[in-house]
């Protein structure tokens, strides 16, 4: 139930990209996908009532190793979450471009200058 | 219209005296959270954008002409390639001294567990992220806020702000 | 508790996504998705991922700050949705088909909180005695998964350096 949540929040971000017409408004749906997808892979980790994936002085080894969550899926998420910032950075470069040829975000006037 | 003026001399003198105060608080708790990221949460990607957070700031608060004081793009530059380079530079070593490539060769041992020099090359990485990670989103932040799209007769131009 | 706190968050998380897209202004759509990532954040933190959590939250504040600064004080006027309804309906048509067939397609995974991967358990175990870092995940980005770390860093480089390209006033002869 807690993973149709979250395809829901994917389902907006793809709503937001395919339906608007502001360039700003679909590198806003692209955030959001990245975000579903993001908690998407952490959830698939988690374990109940686990503990955080990091040991102290006083904890046994094997007993940590049955309790703690996965720190797979968060490794992963860790480069990815960074990523999506440069990715952002990219696209709002693009899109300064785009205005300074045609002087808007509006996707459809472009579509309409082009030809 | 007002936007402008506030680029080039920065803003108000509240936000400069609580940015004079601040700003080497932050950089030093980068610094930790790069430094300890293999006890303690944290590691070279938070902490690089940490740092990279408090040339952002001192850019935001005092305008460009001091933080390209402190950080030339030229400096910005050599930062991210040496970051890049030591980052794999680190990688060949452990293909040299023990033929595998990402070997952590430096030994650690029961006693050193839970201190900072505890994970070998780990912190070695750390560093290299973290100034990878801190002089890329600088440079990056620095070239999309100098860049204005203004109007030249009927035509859009882009110019450099100087 | 903690189950019913990630449902109460993931709500909030929708409810704010939609006003992000859907508000007229833009300022308070990039305010809206800034709030998003606030509770993003939370919810890491919840799941028992400290590192992503601060991670997330300083990503955040960048991606504000790039968000404001560099757009919104350019494009003042308002762009309308004038849409036509045939193909806006279309759209939402593919988009639930998409949904009902994503949440058929999710029924078969493990339930939630079981779904430990099978090398979870020799990163846990041994660990620390192969690479001296008590942070589990350090140990697993920086050692033995270093190759993905190297090619991420490639994919930042790149990205960057294709953003600062763009940005050049002319094209190098």
């Amino acid at each position: 139930m807690i993973y149709v949540m979250c395809l829901a929040l994917f389902v907006v971000g793809l709503y937001g990209i395919c339906c608007k017409k502001n360039l700003i408004k679909i590198i806003l749906g692209f955030i959001i996908m990245d975000y579903a997808v993001n908690l998407f892979i952490i959830l698939i980790g988690y374990r109940k009532n686990g503990i955080a994936p990091i040991l102290d002085k006083t904890m046994d080894v094997n007993k940590f190793a049955l309790s703690s969550v996965d720190p797979m899926p968060q490794a992963i998420v860790l480069t990815a979450i960074v990523i999506g910032l440069a990715v952002t950075a990219l696209m709002v470069a693009v899109c300064v471009r785009i205005y300074e040829r045609y002087g808007t975000f509006d996707i459809t006037k472009i579509r309409k200058l082009k030809g | 219209m007002n936007d402008e003026k506030n680029i080039s001399s920065g803003m108000s003198e509240v936000v400069k005296t609580v940015c004079n105060i601040v700003e080497g608080f932050i950089f030093v708790f980068g610094c930790y959270i790069v430094l300890y990221g293999q006890l303690s949460p944290g590691g070279g990607f938070a902490g690089g954008v940490i740092l990279a957070a408090v040339f952002i700031l001192i850019m935001l608060a005092f305008g460009k002409e001091r933080v390209l004081k402190i950080m030339p793009r030229k400096r910005g530059a050599f930062i991210e390639a040496l970051g890049a380079l030591s980052f794999l530079a680190v990688a060949w070593a452990g293909l040299y001294v023990s033929g595998i490539f990402f070997k952590n060769f430096i030994p650690t041992t029961a006693a050193s567990h839970f201190k900072l020099m505890s994970g070998g090359t780990i912190l070695i990485y750390n560093i290299a992220i973290a100034l990878k990670v801190m002089a890329g989103l600088f440079l990056v932040f620095f070239v999309l806020s100098i860049t204005r799209v203004i109007l030249e007769g009927d035509k859009l131009k882009m110019v450099k702000k100087q | 508790m903690t189950e019913a706190m990630i449902f109460f968050l993931m709500g909030l998380m929708i409810l704010g996504s939609i006003i992000a897209l859907e508000s007229k202004d833009l300022l308070s759509s990039v305010i809206a998705i800034g709030a998003v990532g606030f509770m993003l954040s939370v919810i890491f933190l919840l799941l028992r991922a400290p590192d992503i959590a601060i991670v997330q939250v300083v990503i955040e504040i960048l991606t504000l700050i790039i968000l404001i600064r560099v757009t919104i004080s350019r494009d003042i006027h308002i762009i309308g949705d004038t849409r036509e309804f045939l193909p806006f309906a279309l759209n939402m048509v593919l988009l639930v088909i998409f949904f009902i067939i994503a949440a058929e397609a999710i029924r078969n995974m493990p339930a939630f909180g079981t779904g430990v991967s099978k090398v979870a358990f020799p990163y846990l175990s041994r660990g620390l005695n192969d690479t001296g870092s008590a942070n589990i995940v350090t140990s697993v980005i920086l050692d033995y998964r270093a190759y993905d770390t190297l090619g991420e860093a490639t994919v930042l480089f790149t990205a960057l350096i294709g953003a600062i390209t763009i940005l050049r006033r002319e094209a190098k002869k």
